[in-house]
């Protein structure tokens, strides 16, 4: 468990680590929390000549509020944004799916960017930024930034928008202010990824949907929003029947993997169970 | 026999045993502040790294190590060619039939490779990092050969997992009740049950375990000076010394083992590894000390297994539930090699499947496999777990043919505690127990007619979450062994154990132990038992062991053998120094021996005040101005025990699940053990132990199993995928006992080291199997996963598949943002 040899930076701003990262090119890896990257070192699944760690960049870190949007540093550790009131009041799907990933020693090195950049499936951040419509802003070379919306981030298996030479430096998410929300995880040992995860978050009135937005994660090769099924919750009343009948085909059209934990005809049926507690705990129901 | 309701208080009130003290060694060990074998560094000492074979099955054809040699660091490249003469062998001490099929295993292979991980060449740099670093150089080309990975199809010999050796059938070994006069004719018993009675026939699965001990093991070899000496994380050193010397032959004497700390084993470091072979040899080799610890991934894919069998049974009854008999057969994969009692784990079941039960006729047959994986070897409990779990399935089985409650069925067939000593149908004989006593109180503790009211409620009204209540009656041999019997069963060495007591000028005493812990608390537990017996402080107790130059003689700690066994050992020895300091005391008292008494460690001369303390005695030993006639100054002692019978603890576990009939997902509600582990010597050990068995037994029944693709690649080769549970994971448990001393050793002591392990897995799948039997369901195999649960409801499948061999990519290697490392294009030869 010993990594291959490797130079080490640590910038502390975006403009150095985007220098940094034109300088060694594709010999360069940028080190966020290292939850992901450093088991990848330390497998030698991955052996980077240069890598640039980010955690001295404090403008990478933090929440903030700008308008009707949260915006969230992509060096952001879990334990930071669970701790924010800010996500709590604003977007408590993000907080309830935080919650659930890994453990405490994860969560404190752990960074909401690193795991939106790593972009695995089974991972349980990508859900709820889809659900929640975030968006992502991405520094370039030069000093370009561009935002990139949620429906287009995800491209597949551990692949982003997120280009060679580029950094994610931050997550922008509309306010879901009074949203009700849960993330069900499913999993067998508790400090697993998701066999399948749903995030959930209503908006209701009057007891019944009048808002929904779902998002699933490890049913296919990124993370889903289940739009279908988002519109077939509007109105219903936030019962079991109305609700069961309502995400009946939340599986359809997806393709989750097969493995130890299940194959893919078992994790579209938890889907279909798991979608349905979710939208009802979020309903309060 | 007795049964004290409460927990065992023994005579004195500040006696030692039973006290629940705070294990000694706790501090040293939590914090790592200690000498873990990885800790040490010797000077000059240079690294080793491993080259593994990433195929189940091939031929080395070539090997250049020319890149490696020349990367920095590096002193040498070897492979199996270079050490071929001098490297030793991984030897077999239990051939359990006298034509057993037995593969040579070399510790680094020299022309052929029969299992993926095993050693093609190893690395030797200044560094760990440069020896890893370099391990990746070596280009080994492979010629692939077709490996044989499932059980059943290894039994029926189309691919040879050794071409040489022309089958994979191992041995056969067998035990017949009426063949060896110690009961009936169990096809007899069969054949009248078929026509006027009950046959239950069923097929269980044991999957593959990995040990997971905490420590990595770790070896370091120093050549130098008279005596080489091989720091070792091992639970055997002594059995170590003995076949360093008889396969390498470097001369006993030549040789010191050391087993400093040692984090855990599990019986996974029972075995004498190619790891430490190899690295004697090399360091023997360049004259130079080496060190070499594995990673995690080496651990899970080259430490041996445990486990691994298929299970098939059939049981007789008579229509009122009184069982006529059973038969076992087994077929249990040794994996590539047969490990050091490999083919001994699965006939440990032989005296077991028929447990706590008064059946009159059985019979055991057991096929051991050679495969094309990991080998397998004693994991806790060893055997014994997988007997208990296959006979309290069918129990549970006959009790739902029947109708009845389970518990029931079990008692219309056990041993009552009038019976005891009790020789069984296999031929033990059980020295104590009282099962009547530890079902009321289980039951008692568990709330059972509650659970079971609740269940038929769950039932009755459709509730998606139903509730299961699993029972397991389980008992066990432990305490390895009578020599006497080991010999019999061609074993290879016997199963005694060795104390020596000294006693220091300054009334401090040592106490030295052959039986080596690796985490169980024995420096506690061994200076509560010499406390209590030599009258001296706990803390003047100073407990010594896991160093051949120091604990000379001994036979290790496997097999719950330890306290039985050992400190068997140790109240001998304890005994011997009275004696001897009796003679002493005598002599400077000016009284009689026969007017001495022996009291809370002093020697008082009956009806007076004049007395002497150990320690007093011990000084006047040391200083020998006044020696009694003929005696030597000293009143040190030696004893070395060997057992008459093993002792056999048992108790009852409940366990209610529940299941998520929409998921499949389970949930432990409730887990109670009343244990009978005879005399207690600190119920705080005895606490842990329990609950680390518990929950290793459960995590076979739920989380744990090795999985092999279709290639022989182990899939399930670190800790994501190989589904260890947290504390997270479990519940509190409810752990109580009842006392029947054991009648086989003086403190009345039977062994808890692998009690939780060996009855935890059957309660839990029961309880699964019961909470969703009314769903046609009657197995779900291990580990339970949702998966399998939800689909045994679905389909009421007696026969579940075992399904998917591939883990889940987290740390993909393929994927854009984690280009592959620009390796050379060895021909696939790194290191794991
Ligand atoms: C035992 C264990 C259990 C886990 N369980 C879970 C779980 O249950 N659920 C879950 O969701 N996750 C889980 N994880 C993964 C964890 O969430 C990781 O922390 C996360 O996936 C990566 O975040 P990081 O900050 O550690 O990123 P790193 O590991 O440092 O980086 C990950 C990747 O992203 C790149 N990267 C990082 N930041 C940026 C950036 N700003 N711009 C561009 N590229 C960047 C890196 O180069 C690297 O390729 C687990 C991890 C472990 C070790």
């Amino acid at each position: 468990m010993i990594p291959a040899t490797f130079d080490y930076l640590a910038p502390t701003s975006v403009a150095d680590a985007i220098a940094a990262l034109e300088e060694h090119g594709d010999e360069a890896k940028v080190l966020a929390g290292g939850q992901s990257l450093l088991p990848i070192l330390r497998m030698r699944l991955n052996a980077p000549g240069v890598v640039i760690d980010l955690g001295k960049i404090s403008e990478l870190q933090g929440v903030t509020e700008d308008g009707d949007d949260l915006v969230i540093g992509a060096m952001t550790t879990y334990f930071d944004v669970l701790a924010s009131d800010a996500v709590s009041t604003h977007a408590a799907l993000l907080n309830k799916a935080i919650a659930t990933v890994a453990d405490p020693q994860i969560r404190h090195r752990g960074t909401i960017g690193g795991a939106l950049v790593h972009a695995d499936p089974a991972g349980d951040v990508g859900a709820p930024a889809l659900a929640l419509g975030a968006s992502f802003v991405i520094a370039g070379p030069g000093g370009a930034t561009r935002t990139v919306a949620a429906d287009d981030f995800f491209e597949d298996l551990f692949q982003t928008a997120v280009g060679e030479g580029e950094l994610l430096t931050q997550i922008r998410v509309p306010k879901h202010t009074g949203w009700g929300a849960h993330y069900e995880k499913f999993v067998r040992v508790s400090h697993q990824w998701s066999i399948v995860g749903i995030a959930a978050t209503v908006r209701s009135e009057g007891g019944a949907i009048a808002e929904a937005r779902v998002g699933l994660t490890n049913m296919g090769s990124t993370p889903l929003r289940a739009k279908a099924v988002e519109e077939a919750l509007v109105g219903q009343p936030a019962t079991d029947e109305a609700v069961r009948a309502a995400v009946a085909q939340v599986a359809d059209g997806t393709n989750p993997p097969s493995d130890l934990n299940g194959d893919s005809d078992y994790r579209k049926h938890l889907a279909t169970v798991l979608t349905r507690r979710a939208v009802l705990a979020a309903a309060g129901a | 026999m007795t049964i004290t309701e409460d927990r065992p208080d023994t005579a004195a009130p500040d006696a030692e045993i039973g006290k629940a003290r705070r294990r000694k060694e706790d501090q040293r060990l939590i914090t790592g502040r200690t000498r873990w074998t990885d800790n040490l560094t010797v000077p000059g000492m240079l690294h080793l790294a491993m080259v593994r074979s990433p195929f189940a099955h091939a031929n080395i054809t070539s090997i250049n190590t020319d890149e490696a040699k020349a990367a920095s660091g590096v002193i040498d490249v070897i492979t199996g060619e270079d050490i071929k003469d001098v490297q030793g062998v991984n030897a077999n001490a239990w051939p359990i039939t006298t034509d057993q099929v037995t593969p040579t295993h070399l510790p680094v292979a020299v022309s052929r490779v029969a299992c993926a991980g095993e050693i093609v060449a190893v690395v030797v740099a200044r560094t760990p990092a440069e020896a890893r670093d370099a391990a990746e150089l070596v280009d080994v080309d492979y010629e692939e050969l077709p490996a044989v990975l499932d059980l059943k199809e290894a039994a029926a010999d189309t691919v040879i997992a050794h071409p040489d050796l022309g089958t994979n059938k191992c041995a056969f070994w067998k035990l017949d009740s009426a063949e060896q006069g110690s009961g009936g004719d169990v096809e007899a018993a069969i054949a009248k049950a078929r026509t006027d009675g009950i046959v239950i026939e069923r097929e269980y699965r044991q999957q593959r375990l990995i040990p997971a001990f905490m420590e990595p093991r770790s070896v370091l070899v120093d050549p130098t000076g008279e005596q080489m000496i091989v720091w070792s994380s091992t639970q055997v050193p002594h059995i170590l010394r003995f076949l360093i010397a008889a396969t390498m032959g470097i001369p006993e004497s030549k040789i010191r083992v050391i087993a400093p700390d040692v984090g855990g084993g599990f019986g996974g470091k029972l075995q004498t590894t190619p790891e430490e072979f190899a690295t004697i040899a090399i360091s023997r080799r360049l004259g130079k000390p080496c060190k070499y610890t594995e990673t995690r991934s080496e651990s899970l894919l080259s430490g041996h297994h445990g486990r691994d069998q298929w299970q098939k049974l059939t049981l007789s009854a008579e229509k009122d539930g009184t069982v006529t008999g059973l038969k076992v057969d087994l077929l249990a994969d040794m994996g590539a090699y047969v490990a050091i009692v490999g083919g001994g784990v699965p006939v440990l079941g032989a005296w077991m499947f028929n447990s706590i039960y008064k059946f009159p006729a059985y019979q055991f047959n057991c096929q051991t496999v050679l495969t094309n994986k990991t080998w397998v070897d004693a994991y806790r409990g060893a055997g014994r777990p997988e007997a208990t779990f296959a006979i309290e399935r069918i129990m549970d089985e006959l009790a739902a043919e029947l109708g009845r409650d389970p518990i029931e069925v079990r008692e219309q067939n056990w041993i009552t505690h009038e019976e005891f000593p009790f020789t069984t149908v296999a031929g033990m004989t059980y020295d104590s127990g009282n099962y009547e006593a530890a079902t009321a109180k289980a039951k008692e503790l568990f709330g059972y007619d509650e659970l079971r009211a609740e269940q038929q409620q769950r039932r009755d009204s459709h509730d998606p979450v139903q509730l299961g209540i699993g029972v397991s009656t389980f008992t066990e041999m432990c305490g390895l062994a009578p020599s006497r019997i080991l010999g019999q069963l061609n074993y290879g060495a016997g199963g005694w154990e060795h104390a020596s007591i000294r006693m220091l000028a300054t009334g401090k005493v040592e106490v030295l132990t052959g039986s080596s812990a690796h985490g169980q608390g024995h420096e506690t537990a061994w200076s509560q038992i010499v406390a209590d017996r030599l009258g001296v402080a706990f803390e003047d107790v100073e407990v010594l062991h896991g160093d051949t130059q120091i604990a000379h003689r001994g036979m290790d700690t496997y097999g719950s053998r330890s306290l039985v066994v050992g400190g068997e050992a140790v109240v001998r020895a304890a005994d011997k120094v009275i004696a001897k300091a009796k003679v002493f005391a005598a002599h400077l008292l000016e009284a009689s021996e026969d007017d001495l008494e022996f009291k809370a460690g002093r020697f008082e001369v009956k009806g007076t005040d004049k007395g002497l303390a150990i320690g007093e005695v011990a000084l006047a030993a040391f200083a020998g101005h006044n020696l009694p006639d003929g005696a030597e100054p000293s009143i040190d002692a030696d004893a070395t025990y060997d057992p008459v019978n093993f002792s056999f603890p048992h108790g009852t576990h409940l366990c209610a699940m529940e299941v998520d009939t929409e998921t499949g997902a389970t949930t432990m509600r409730k887990y109670v053990c009343v244990d009978d582990i005879g005399t207690i010597i600190n119920p705080l050990i005895v606490e842990g132990q329990i609950h680390g068995g518990l929950v290793q037994g459960i995590a076979q029944a739920l989380w744990e199993g090795a999985e092999y693709d279709e290639n022989g690649t182990l899939v399930t080769g670190s800790f994501v995928d190989y589904t260890l549970p947290t504390a997270a994971d479990t519940i509190n448990y409810v752990s109580d006992h009842t006392v029947s001393p054991s009648t086989t050793n003086t403190l009345g002591t039977k062994g808890v080291g692998e009690a939780g392990t060996i009855a935890s897995t059957p309660a839990v799948v029961n309880a699964i199997v019961d909470a969703i039997r009314s769903f046609g369901v009657n197995d779900v195999l291990m580990p339970c996963t949702p998966e399998r649960v939800w689909k045994a409801i679905l389909t009421g499948s007696a026969k579940p598949a075992e399904g998917e061999r591939e883990a889940a990519p987290h740390f993909d290697d393929g994927a854009p943002n984690q280009d592959n490392p620009d390796t050379s294009a060895s021909t696939q030869g790194g290191a794991q």
